[in-house]
């Protein structure tokens, strides 16, 4: 068994072994019964409005995985998500809140719209891995700042990403608006946009772009950091107590920099993807909220990032739908986020059962203490 | 505009942008300090302001009355302080994620339920001019004081004295630094992390009608960006004291104020960066407040963000 094991000390009772297991269905078990909670908890607020909650969900199923049109809307809007809950259970590993994914997602967009403009005459072969890069690095720059401010100054990491978030849409609506601006944009003001040779494509056969592919790809990676190897250990050990980690010899300040940092440039890469795969160049559409929806996906996920990719298409299914759902029911667009507030609360509230569920002991007597 | 006084007009109207942009930092962050101060950190104050806004600017349209609407988004805020106090009260839930979820589901019930009230028109809170004295426009516009800012200034005074004086704060203060010692004499930690929560909420809320039905004086989607949480974070700043509070808010109340000054006297360039001076501000002082041990002076100690 590898490292991410459960650590069985001596004394332990026979059926020790099943306690993995155990953490496994509660892992699985309580979100999934916090988030029909919360789903619940939205149809009776849509009753007390006097709207029929079986229509609402049938209109987001058929609107968000009903038809091959609706996944494709679906999976477009997971691949942003994907990297957005990245940058919250990525540092969430070492015990930190960061919630300002939203900013870097920004930057990243920005860099990548603003450096295309540049990179114009070269080819793509080396321009676009080189705007993805760059979007990575200063989405890890913005969020790496975050971990170091904690790690150096003690800075309170859920308060300052997300001031550095609101920071980061000032700076993007100033160089929009101001030194990156392209002239031709009249009504809304963005970068020059990027020349077609930089712009990423779609999957063969699909109307879906590759940011999906990267997403998943991502999870997969950060999985195998954090489950499979000695830094994801030690990354866990630090987040469960720092003052234990220390005493082991293991480099906290660098872990704290280099999750935050790792966190940040995926969401960054995410910004990438939306520059120039969805909108064609940097503007205000780029802030959409994708930051902030990324956070509820990693909690649901509980920060497991293999778990982010089912909740992240269901999720994105939901921000697919909600145009025509608001249409169809007459609801206002903040319809989507009133449903995500309940299933957050939903989700959180559900880990005072965390440890409650006793499938050890109901399978064997006295397996756990 | 700016007359004979010149680039005079670009301080005089940050004290006056001050004292406009500061009550709405100065509420949330006293309801703030006394939740923190029972031990709990609640982020959530950001929906709750935009809550408040929206239920504030609902009820005076309704109604005709401001007050009324004052009212009603204390009561929507001290519902949403509850909710964070009663869901944290659980064990094993964290605040400070509650708080977050909070945020986002009081600006989506917020956005939800204000869709209407775009458009309406809801009367105004009373101000009191304190600048009958002088002759130029300028500084009477400047001193044109709300209520409420008067208000919130007397209860920072308030909130000092009954925190050092009164059995209720000794009670707070208790609770705050150690829920052992509080059980000892017989106080029951969660209740008053409860009610505390509750009543930050209700300032919380009156921050909100104070946007929506003074300055800028109208419920709109982008009525609050980030006041909410850089209240809470100047708590921090201020230590944990009520009067602090009060001078910090001005502070931020001026920074914010930055932007519209330099407007006015025609500096239109970088609009967006002076717009970004209070969070950027925010961020100086925290990193300047914190301490790498994590142990803050003046600091509850049962406080998750300083343990």
């Amino acid at each position: 068994m590898a490292i991410g094991a459960d650590i069985t000390g001596p004394g332990r009772p026979a059926r020790a072994w099943l306690l993995p297991l155990a953490g496994r269905v509660e892992g699985f078990v309580l979100p999934v019964a916090a988030l029909l909670t919360g789903f619940l908890a939205f149809a009776v607020f849509l009753l007390f409005l006097g709207k029929s909650p079986v229509d609402f969900y049938a209109l987001v199923y058929k609107a968000g995985f009903g038809t091959a049109f609706s996944w494709t809307n679906t999976l477009s809007r997971a691949a942003p998500l994907l990297f957005a809950a990245l940058c919250v259970a990525i540092p969430a590993r070492l015990g930190l809140v960061v919630i300002g994914g939203e900013g870097a997602i920004v930057l990243g967009g920005v860099m990548t719209g603003g450096l295309a403009a540049a990179l114009a005459g070269w080819p793509a072969l080396i321009a676009m891995p080189l705007l993805a890069i760059m979007a990575a690095v200063v989405g890890g720059l913005w969020i790496g700042a975050v971990g170091a401010l904690r790690q150096w100054r003690g800075v309170n990491e859920t308060i300052a990403s997300l001031l550095m978030a609101y920071i980061a849409i000032a700076l993007m609506n100033h160089l929009v608006e101001g030194p990156l601006r392209d002239p031709a944009s009249l009504n809304k003001p963005s970068t020059a946009p990027l020349a077609e040779t930089l712009k990423v494509g779609d999957l063969p056969g699909w109307n879906v772009h590759w940011g999906l592919v990267l997403g998943i790809l991502g999870c997969i990676f950060a999985w195998v950091l954090i489950e499979r190897t000695t830094l994801g250990f030690s990354a866990r050990i630090a987040g469960g107590n720092v003052r234990a980690a220390q005493v082991q010899g293991l480099p906290v300040g660098k872990l704290v920099i280099g999750f935050t940092a790792l966190g940040g440039a995926f969401a960054g890469l995410a910004g990438y993807f939306e520059v120039s795969a969805v909108h064609g160049s940097a503007n205000a559409s780029l802030a959409s909220g994708y930051g902030y929806t990324g956070i509820l996906v990693a909690f649901l996920a509980r920060h497991n990032p293999l778990a982010i990719i089912p909740v992240a298409l269901l999720l994105a299914g939901f921000e697919a739908s909600s145009g025509l759902v608001q249409r169809r029911m007459d609801l206002p667009d903040a319809t989507m986020l009133v449903l995500q507030g309940f299933v957050f609360v939903a989700i959180l509230a559900s880990e005072t059962f965390t440890g409650r569920i006793d499938l050890v002991g109901w399978l064997s007597k006295g397996g756990r203490a | 505009m700016s007359g004979e006084i010149g680039l005079w007009a670009v301080p005089i109207a940050m004290l006056g942008g001050a004292i406009r942009v500061s009550t709405p930092f100065l509420f949330v962050s006293l309801g703030e300090v006394i939740t923190e101060r029972s031990g709990r950190i609640n982020l959530g104050l950001e929906g709750t302001l935009v809550f408040g806004a929206m239920a504030g600017y609902a009820l005076a349209f309704m109604t005709g009355s401001a007050w009324i609407g004052v009212l009603a988004a204390a009561v929507a805020g001290s519902v949403f302080g509850l909710v964070h106090g009663l869901l944290c009260s659980l064990p094993k839930v964290n605040d400070i994620a509650i708080g977050i979820a909070l945020m986002l589901l009081g600006t989506g019930l917020a956005f939800f339920f204000g869709k209407p009230f775009i458009q309406p028109v809801a009367p105004d809170l009373p101000s009191i001019n304190l600048g009958w004295w002088s002759d130029l426009p300028q500084v009477q516009a400047a001193l044109r004081v709300n209520v409420l800012f008067l208000i919130g200034a007397a209860l920072a005074l308030a909130l000092a004295w009954m925190l050092r004086r009164t059995r209720v704060g000794l009670t707070l203060r208790v609770v705050g630094d150690s829920s052992d010692a509080a059980r000892a004499l017989g106080i029951r930690p969660a209740r008053v992390r409860i009610l505390a929560t509750a009543f930050g909420g209700a300032l919380a809320g009156i921050g909100g009608a104070y946007l929506s039905l003074f300055y800028p004086g109208s419920w709109n989607e982008g009525i609050s960006s980030g006041q909410g949480l850089i209240a809470v974070a100047l708590v921090i700043f201020a230590r944990w004291s009520p009067v602090n509070c009060f001078f910090a808010a001005l502070l931020f109340g001026a920074a914010g104020a930055l932007g519209p000054a330099l407007q006015s006297v025609g500096v239109t360039s970088g609009y967006y960066l002076f717009y970004a001076a209070p969070f950027v501000l925010t961020l100086v002082v925290l990193i300047a407040s914190s301490s790498k041990s994590g142990a803050l002076t003046g600091a509850p100690r049962e406080l998750s963000i300083t343990k």
